[in-house]
C-alpha cells in the first residue's frame, strides 16, 4: 500500500494535479476569505473599532481560543451572496455581462501557476508549471484582466458602468507599462549579478539566484551593492505600479466606492459581484506573488530556508516562508488603503505617464550602465 | 544663504516632492493606531453609560411630602421649542399653591431633547434623566402622560 502510493506520488500527472490543487484551492479559495477578514479587522482597528468577530468558523469555533474571533465571516459572506437575487439589467449583453466578473478572477489565478511557492520536495518543485518564459506568461495574461472590466463597464448598459469601465481600463493599461519596466530592472539586476553572467526571465532561477542569501535579494541589488538603490527604486516603482494595477487605494478611481457609484461592477449582484471581489484579492496576491518573487527572495529567508534540503519538512517551511512574505506585503496594502488619500485622476496619469516610466526606464539604463561598466557579473 | 543651506533646502524639497517620507511617517501612525484602545462597546454584553448632565427622557419630581412639585404654570409649554408638552392646570388640593396639572403629556416623539424645559421650570420639577433607550410598539405609547412621568 504504501509503495503504491509512493509510486502514484511520483507520477507528473499526480504531482501536477497536487500543486494545482494547492495553488487553487489555498492561495485563490483559501487565502482570498483570510485576506478579506484580515483587511476588515486591521482596517477596524487602525480606527478604533472592533471589526466583525461575532460569527466563528461553523464546527471548529475558535478551536478553544487559539484562533481569532471573526474567521466565519467570510463564509458567512459568501452563503448570503449566493443567496441573493442575481440581478441582469435590461438591455444588458447576457454573454459578455456573465464574462465579465470570470475574466477578472481567471487570468491572476493563472498567473499563479508560474510563481514557485516553495523548493523542491524531492525532485518536484514546488511551481506548478516550470516555463522559461514565465515572467512573460504572467504579464500577458495580467493584462487580460482588463478584459474583465472594460466588458463588465460595458455590457452593463448603464452609462456611469461604462465610464467607470473606461476609467478602469486606461488605468490598468498606462500602469501595466510601468510594472513590467520595473519587472525588466529585475531581470537586469540577475543579468547583472548571477554566477554566470546571464540573466533570466525564469521566475524559479530568478528566486534560485536569491536564495543565496539576504544580499543576493534583488531589492538589495541582487548581490552588488552598487545596485543596492536600483533594486529599491525598482521595488518601489513596482510597489506603486501593482497598487495602482490593483485598484487599490491612493488609486482605486475604478471603484470609488462611495462617489463615483461603484464603476464598472454598479449593476453586478449577487455571487458574479463577489467574483469581482474574489478576483480583486486574487490579483492582490498575485501581484503581492510576483513582488516576493521578483524583489524579495522568493520562499528562501536566510537562517530558516535551506536551498539545498529537498526534504518534506523543508519544502512545507519554504512554502510558510513565502506565504509570511506575501501576508506581510498584503498587510502593508491595508496600512497604505487606510494612510494615504485618493489620487486625482489627472494626477494617477501624471503620476503613471510622467514619472514612472520615465523613472522606470533610467532605472532599467542604470542598472545596465553600472552592469556594463563594473562587469560585475561573475562569468566575464 | 550659504551654499550649505541652499543644498540643504534643496534636498528637503526632494524630500517632499519625493511623497514617500511622508508616507513612511503616515503609515507608522497608522500602524501605531491599531495597538490602541478601542472605542467600540460590544453592545449586547457591554451597555453604554451616559455621563452626568446627559439630557434623556423626561421626568417629574417630587416634593418630600411625596406630592408632585409642578405648579402647571406651563413655563415649560411656552419654552418647549418642540411644543410637544401639554399641561391641562386644575385646582391645587393643597394650601401652598393656586394649581396643579390635572394632565401633564409630553410627546416623546416630538421631543427633541434640549431642556430648555428643566431651565424654565421655576419650582425644579421638571428634569431630563439619562435613560435613552426605551423602546415602544406603537406611536401612542411615547405619548407618556402625568403618571408615567411621575412614576420615573
Amino acid at each position: 500500500m504504501a509503495t503504491q502510493l509512493t509510486r502514484l506520488l511520483e507520477m507528473p500527472l499526480v504531482q501536477g494535479l497536487i500543486k494545482i490543487g494547492f495553488v487553487i484551492g489555498f492561495f485563490v479559495l483559501a487565502l482570498v476569505p483570510l485576506m478579506v477578514i484580515i483587511e476588515r479587522r486591521l482596517s477596524a482597528w487602525m480606527q478604533g473599532r472592533l471589526g466583525p468577530n461575532r460569527v466563528d468558523l461553523p464546527w471548529l469555533g475558535r478551536l478553544g481560543g487559539i484562533l481569532p474571533s471573526g474567521l466565519g465571516h467570510p463564509l458567512a459572506d459568501a452563503i448570503k451572496l449566493l443567496f441573493k437575487e442575481e440581478i441582469i439589467p435590461e438591455g444588458a449583453d447576457k454573454f459578455l455581462f456573465c464574462a465579465g466578473p470570470l475574466l477578472v478572477l481567471i487570468p491572476p489565478a493563472l498567473g499563479m501557476i508560474v510563481i514557485p511557492f516553495g523548493n523542491q520536495i524531492g525532485d518536484a518543485p514546488l511551481q506548478v508549471a516550470d516555463l522559461g518564459v514565465g515572467i512573460l506568461f504572467t504579464m500577458s495574461v495580467l493584462s487580460v484582466a482588463v478584459y474583465g472590466l472594460a466588458f463588465g463597464g460595458w455590457a452593463s448598459n448603464n452609462k456611469y458602468s461604462l465610464l467607470g469601465g473606461l476609467r478602469a481600463s486606461a488605468q490598468l493599461v498606462s500602469y501595466e507599462l510601468a510594472l513590467g519596466l520595473s519587472i525588466i530592472a529585475a531581470v537586469m539586476l540577475t543579468a547583472a549579478t548571477s554566477p554566470d553572467g546571464s540573466g533570466t526571465i525564469n521566475p524559479r532561477i530568478m528566486v534560485d539566484l536569491q536564495s543565496r542569501g539576504i544580499q543576493y535579494w534583488n531589492v538589495f541589488g541582487g548581490g552588488d551593492w552598487r545596485l543596492a538603490p536600483f533594486g529599491i527604486l525598482g521595488f518601489i516603482l513596482f510597489f506603486v505600479s501593482a497598487l495602482a494595477e490593483n485598484n487599490r487605494l491612493p488609486f482605486d478611481l475604478p471603484e470609488c466606492e462611495a462617489e463615483l457609484v461603484g464603476g464598472y461592477h454598479t449593476e453586478y449582484s449577487s455571487m458574479k459581484f463577489s467574483v469581482f471581489m474574489m478576483g480583486e484579492y486574487v490579483g492582490m496576491i498575485l501581484m503581492s506573488s510576483l513582488m516576493v518573487t521578483f524583489f524579495l527572495g522568493g520562499w528562501s529567508f536566510p537562517g530558516i530556508t535551506d536551498p539545498k534540503n529537498h526534504g518534506l519538512f523543508a519544502g512545507l517551511l519554504s512554502v510558510a516562508v513565502f506565504v509570511a512574505k506575501i501576508m506581510a506585503i498584503l498587510v502593508f496594502y491595508v496600512v497604505i488603503r487606510w494612510t494615504l488619500p485618493r489620487f486625482k485622476y489627472n494626477q494617477l496619469m501624471n503620476l503613471g505617464w510622467k514619472r514612472l516610466v520615465p523613472l522606470a526606464l533610467a532605472n532599467v539604463l542604470a542598472i545596465a550602465a553600472v552592469g556594463v561598466l563594473t562587469s560585475s557579473g561573475g562569468g566575464k | 544663504m550659504t551654499a550649505g543651506q541652499k543644498l540643504k533646502s534643496l534636498w528637503l524639497k526632494f524630500l517632499i516632492k519625493l511623497y514617500i517620507p511622508a508616507a513612511i511617517k503616515g503609515m507608522s501612525r497608522t500602524l501605531a493606531r491599531v495597538f490602541r484602545p478601542k472605542v467600540t462597546l460590544s453592545y449586547p454584553e457591554e451597555v453604554h453609560v451616559p455621563r452626568k448632565g446627559y439630557r434623556g427622557e423626561h421626568r417629574l419630581k417630587k416634593d418630600e411630602l411625596g406630592r408632585m412639585k409642578c405648579v402647571a404654570c406651563l413655563m415649560c409649554q411656552t419654552a418647549c421649542p418642540a411644543e410637544c408638552i401639554r399641561i391641562d392646570a386644575g385646582p391645587s388640593p393643597w394650601p401652598d399653591r393656586e394649581k396643579i396639572p390635572v394632565a401633564f403629556t409630553i410627546d416623546m416623539l416630538k421631543c427633541i431633547y434640549c431642556g430648555m424645559c428643566e431651565e424654565a421650570c421655576p419650582c425644579d420639577a421638571i428634569e431630563l434623566t439619562p435613560t435613552f433607550n426605551k423602546v415602544a410598539l406603537t406611536r401612542e405609547e411615547k405619548i407618556y402622560d402625568i403618571n408615567k412621568l411621575l412614576s420615573r
